[in-house]
């Protein structure tokens, strides 16, 4: 059958710079470049490209560039280019599109309508190079009031167990598998560095990573991979995955082809199987069941160690977040529907969920308004792009956030969306041993560690500029925060004021 | 002419800054009010005139065990209303007019009444609260729902005399040189903006609690969101009366000493923690896990007045000034030192409150 | 032969129940567990060489994440027995409720009688470790639902949507399903030398667990058996384009 899919990209090369060298074609895994001997040129097979960029930065010459495909559209708003692509591909296969990474739509973008306080006059700014300025957060469930001993200074009631992150940031989950074993052993050797946390997904946590144990959230999600009474005892703490803010409702599928020699080994399954993760955990159908399986990691882990539960942000989240600490969760995480996937049908992850900041204002409130906020901890997950992000997020309600693809692409993902072909140039999200060996774990964290400082330097001039030195004042403080060109009803929900007011 | 409608506290937030002082005389022993105003009077540039007020503690050794109410009224109505809204509720010892002195300055004052009460016996015990929280709710529920009416005070042997001026004018109105306490505390207010509302001035009173405080927090609105998980419902919108909840919350409800609940609005630094032994580090870090939304953050001076005495705070990167000084029984705290010294020009042990370590001041025992 | 204890729950509360279990089970090798009532998560995560034999009604996520240890119930269990259980046994003498054998990727669990919905749901085998359901009943619909692993042998009848999603493992059938029933991508035909070799040691297990039960042991030759497997390990190949 004649395919009718155009291009997506086109390879500019600039015929002066090119020398002929060959690093472009040596670089790409879809078979995009050639150098043609005969020809004596470079030549392009733009099909193939996926606009991932690699040979963008490895070019010595700087002679290359991706554009569109310069293919115009018939001028509707409605039949673009975009959708009769697709029309193509499903007419072409007969399946279910399948993209990666998060929701890219145009829907609003809410951190972008919300702006940062600062002190003036009546309170003074702290400087954060000269003063004290505490970013440290403590991740669990608290009892409402501690009994304590005064004179001796002891605690005279159980306290939960609670995990330390000295940055308000962990990384989020992301399975070996989906990302390579380099790519998840930057994120522990980083996370080790920080002070806080990576997170093994749902594919459990390879041999040569159980070092950096306790940097570990170990995640259980509906495939149970790897999931023994080892693994669970492995992490600091353990993630029940419910679902993803990239496809919430569907289960996950790792494709046969990923599943190699040491996939299989920390996954506990065959090579060459489908990996395939069901759509609900089928020991939960209800609230009630939620607890079941939160203290049944409990048991298994002693209760030594906080059980998170993390949740797509969908319409009813306030309700299903409340129902969730009242289960037993100890941390509560909410993933957003920006957040990213290493594979989703591309309807679900364009169409299903809603935005992080309105799901976090709205969960922060209802257990506020329920008296239950103090006795959880809660997470905000779903594409934080920058420290001022952490930073809103704080102040609408979360006690820290996840970010993972932030962290992606300081390793070199440039957000191709490609992520389920395993082609993956950066050698993240691929298993292919030629690929993966591209990425140096320990250069790898060395840049998430220093994007993440960076972050955390800035956070600390943030807070400064409003005149807190513990982000503990800075959890829920929406007074810190104002909207832009936001409706009243949008305000509302995120408890805001607009600017001015 | 109309009068303008302006905002009051509750329907804005408004920052201000503060002059605070205190006097207190450990052994019991009862004085004047002529120093607390004297002490206020030299810090006049650290108000604007917008605000001033007085707590005093002892003064009404007759009624000890009588819930004083000082409540401001703006209309006759708002009188009937809260007279009878009282007489449902609790029994009425006696009921007076608060003697007041016209003074230079002090323009449109309330009418301000002064009931001595106890919580109706039937209705207390059907409440299934007990006392502290029955006449706190019905304190609530007044200042809330009756306009036009607000109760500045409702503790035993104590009460607050409170409105807009200056402090000193404040003072002169209560005619407050004639009453008698072991504890005055007093606040001068300088707001940003022009509440003109009675209500609005300080001190804050919660039961037998009362806090003057000096500076504006940035963690208000993180504190705030705290105590109102635990039913607390902040009308007013000040640091003073979240600071009030916090203290309400930690001493009363859960439990704490004062100093306690001082240290955990002003909980030690994680880098003190991380070098402390182990059984104090959980300690310290259990407290500050659970309070985490209690801590208080920004400039901050307080001083908290109650039945066992009084207690100074500053912030921990002590972002505003507070002195104190001693002499033989007495105590002496002022947010400038001379305003110490133009009443006891002799204190000895003079020095200033520290960053984050509560001062604590107790009555002796037995006085 | 190694020490026995006996310890009686009556309803006392998941949490002291286990804690009582456990520090019974340091002691000793066996601990004979009486007036069970609903306690969850009982022989959690129980390592190899220790036992537990339990009368009464067990809670749901009895031997959860199970590693090694045997578990004896005289009397029904209820739902999720054997929950992500790596390894040991289950021998339970009556019936047991849903999606028993959750995730299992080790070990084998015997039930007597018949079973709830969803049994043996996304059981999966790695290297040495193939697991095994053995139902004595009938079972309920979904058996073997995404089943990626391991052999369940159910004697009485199935329910419907039999191994929807299954593409691994294999379910041995004592009464063959009509061809119409057949779930796509799974094929039904009779059992042969291999598969019988299988069945007649897991039926072998059935009649020395249940000998005191059964009027007479089951014939353990495999006869007459048939066996339901996946035409594919990738199932889905087809079903996504990137």
């Amino acid at each position: 059958m004649q395919d009718y899919l155009l291009p997506r990209y086109k390879v500019l090369r600039d015929a002066d710079q090119c020398v002929r060298c060959g690093v472009c074609e040596r670089s790409c895994s879809n078979e995009v470049h050639k150098v043609d001997e005969e020809l004596g040129r470079v030549i392009a097979n733009h099909r193939a490209c996926v606009n991932c960029q690699r040979c963008v930065v490895m070019c010595p010459t700087q002679a290359l560039a991706i554009t569109r495909w310069p293919q115009v559209g018939n001028g509707s708003n409605n039949w673009t280019l975009g959708a009769m692509q697709d029309i193509a591909k499903q007419a072409q296969t007969g399946a279910v599109l399948l993209s990666s990474m998060g929701n890219p739509q145009p829907y609003p973008l809410y951190w972008d309508h919300l702006l940062l306080n600062a002190s003036q006059v009546t309170n003074p700014s702290i400087d954060p190079l000269r003063e004290p300025m505490e970013t440290r957060v403590l991740l669990g469930s608290r009892p409402d009031a501690l009994k304590v001993d005064e004179c001796g200074r002891r605690v005279m009631s159980k306290m939960p167990p609670q995990i330390k992150l000295d940055v308000p940031l962990m990384f989020s989950a992301m399975s070996f598998g989906s990302i390579s074993l380099n790519t998840q052993k930057a994120l522990a050797m980083a996370a080790e560095e920080l002070g806080t946390y990576f997170n093994t997904g749902e594919g459990g946590l390879h041999k040569d990573l159980e070092c950096y144990g306790e940097h570990a959230v170990v995640q259980v999600a509906s495939g149970r991979f790897g999931v023994d009474a080892r693994y669970l005892n492995a992490g600091a703490m353990v993630e029940i995955k419910i679902g993803q803010g990239a496809k919430p409702g569907i289960g996950g599928h790792l494709p046969g082809e990923k599943i190699n020699e040491e996939v299989s080994q920390t996954r506990m399954i065959p090579r060459g199987t489908d990996a395939i993760s069901p759509a609900p955990h089928h020991d939960i159908y209800s609230i009630e069941d939620l607890r079941q399986l939160i203290y049944s990691l409990k048991e298994a882990t002693r209760y030594e160690k906080p059980v998170a539960v993390k949740i797509a942000a969908v319409h009813n989240a306030s309700a299903i977040a409340s129902g969730m600490a009242r289960a037993g969760a100890d941390v509560i995480v909410l993933d957003g529907f920006r957040g990213g996937t290493g594979a989703a049908p591309l309807r679900i992850r364009d169409n299903v969920g809603i935005p992080l900041e309105l799901a976090l204002a709205a969960v922060d409130q209802r257990l506020c308004d329920e008296g239950i906020r103090s006795k959880v901890s809660l997470v905000a997950a779903g594409s934080i792009r920058n420290s001022a992000d952490v930073v809103r997020a704080v102040a609408l309600g979360a006690d820290a956030v996840y970010c993972a693809s932030a962290a992606l692409i300081a390793l070199g993902c440039h957000q191709c969306q490609d992520c389920a072909s395993g082609r993956c140039n950066w050698g993240i999200a691929t298993q292919r041993p030629e690929l993966t060996r591209r990425l140096n774990p320990e250069i790898a964290a060395e840049r998430v560690v220093n994007l993440v400082r960076a972050w955390n330097h800035e956070i600390q001039e943030m807070m400064g500029g409003m005149g807190i030195n513990a982000i503990d004042s800075l959890r829920g403080n929406r007074l810190m925060l104002r909207g832009v060109g936001l409706s009243d009803k949008e305000r509302e929900i995120l408890g805001v004021k607009h600017a001015g007011e | 002419m109309r009068k303008r409608a302006t905002l009051r506290e509750g329907d804005v937030r408004i920052p201000s800054g503060c002059a605070i002082a205190g006097i207190m005389d450990r052994s019991g022993a009862r004085h004047g009010g002529s120093d607390i105003l004297k002490s206020i009077a030299l810090m006049h540039d650290r108000s604007n005139g917008l605000g001033g007020g007085f707590a005093a503690y002892g003064i009404y050794p007759e009624f000890a065990e009588l819930h004083a109410f000082h409540v401001m009224y703006e209309s006759k109505e708002a009188r009937d209303r809260t007279e009878a809204y009282l007489d449902e509720h609790f029994t009425s010892e006696k009921q007076e007019r608060i003697p007041t002195e016209p003074v230079k300055g002090i323009q449109d004052p309330p009418d301000v009444w002064r009931y001595f009460l106890a919580p109706h016996p039937i209705k207390l015990s059907l409440s299934g609260l007990d006392e502290a929280e029955y006449t706190m709710q019905h304190v609530f529920h007044i200042n809330a729902d009756i306009p036009g009416a607000f109760v500045a005070s409702s503790g035993k042997n104590m009460g607050a005399f409170k409105g807009v001026g200056y402090p000193e004018d404040i003072g002169a109105f209560y005619r407050i040189e004639e009453y008698g306490a072991w504890l005055w505390t007093a606040h001068g207010r300088f707001p940003t903006n022009t509440p003109g509302w009675w209500g609005g001035a300080h001190p804050f009173t919660l039961l037998n609690w009362s806090i003057v405080h000096n500076g504006e927090i940035s963690s208000y609105d993180a504190n705030r969101r705290y105590v109102e998980q635990f039913g607390y419902d902040c009308t007013l919108k000040t640091d003073t009366e979240v600071i009030t909840y916090l203290f309400d919350l930690l001493v009363r409800r859960h439990g704490f000493s004062q100093e306690m609940a001082a240290h955990i609005m002003c909980a030690s630094a994680w880098d003190e923690i991380d070098k402390m032994e182990s059984g104090r580090a959980a300690f310290e870090t259990a407290l500050r896990c659970v309070y985490a939304s209690a801590l208080v953050n920004g400039p901050m001076s307080v001083i908290l007045g109650s039945d066992e005495g009084l207690l100074a705070l500053n912030d921990r990167l002590k972002l505003r000034a507070l002195m104190a000084g001693e002499k033989g029984s007495m105590v002496y705290l002022a947010s400038e030192q001379a305003a110490i010294e133009v009443v006891c020009p002799d204190v000895q042990n003079v020095r200033s409150i520290e960053g984050g370590e509560p001062f604590v001041v107790q009555r002796e025992k037995g006085a | 032969m190694g020490k026995t204890v006996s310890v009686t729950l009556g309803t006392a509360h998941f949490a002291e129940a286990n804690a009582t279990v456990r520090e019974a089970l340091s002691q000793n090798d066996t601990v004979e567990v009486n007036g069970v009532f609903a306690q969850r998560y009982l022989g959690c995560a129980m390592p190899a060489g220790k036992t537990l034999r339990i009368h009464g009604v067990p809670g749901n996520d009895l031997a959860c994440y199970l590693d090694g240890g045997e578990i004896e119930v005289f009397g029904n269990a209820q739902d999720q027995i054997g929950n992500t259980m790596n390894d040991g046994c289950i021998v339970v003498h009556g019936r047991c409720g849903d999606a028993a054998g959750y995730g299992m990727r080790g070990g084998q669990i015997l039930v007597r009688d018949g079973c709830g919905w969803r049994v043996g749901i996304h059981m999966k085998q790695f290297e040495g470790k193939r697991p095994a359901i053995v139902i004595g009943g009938d079972a309920g619909s979904f058996l073997g639902e995404y089943l990626a692993g391991g052999i369940i042998v159910l004697l009485g009848k199935p329910g419907r949507h039999l191994a929807t999603g299954m593409h691994g493992g294999v379910i041995y059938l004592r009464h063959p399903i009509g061809e119409d029933e057949v779930s796509a991508g799974l094929v039904q035909e009779p059992a042969d030398e291999v598969d019988r070799t299988v069945i007649g040691a897991l039926l072998r297990r059935y009649n020395e667990c249940f000998a005191a039960d059964l009027d007479e042991p089951l014939d353990e030759s495999g006869e007459g058996f048939h066996r339901l497997r996946p035409t594919t390990v990738r199932p889905y190949a087809a079903l996504y384009a990137n």
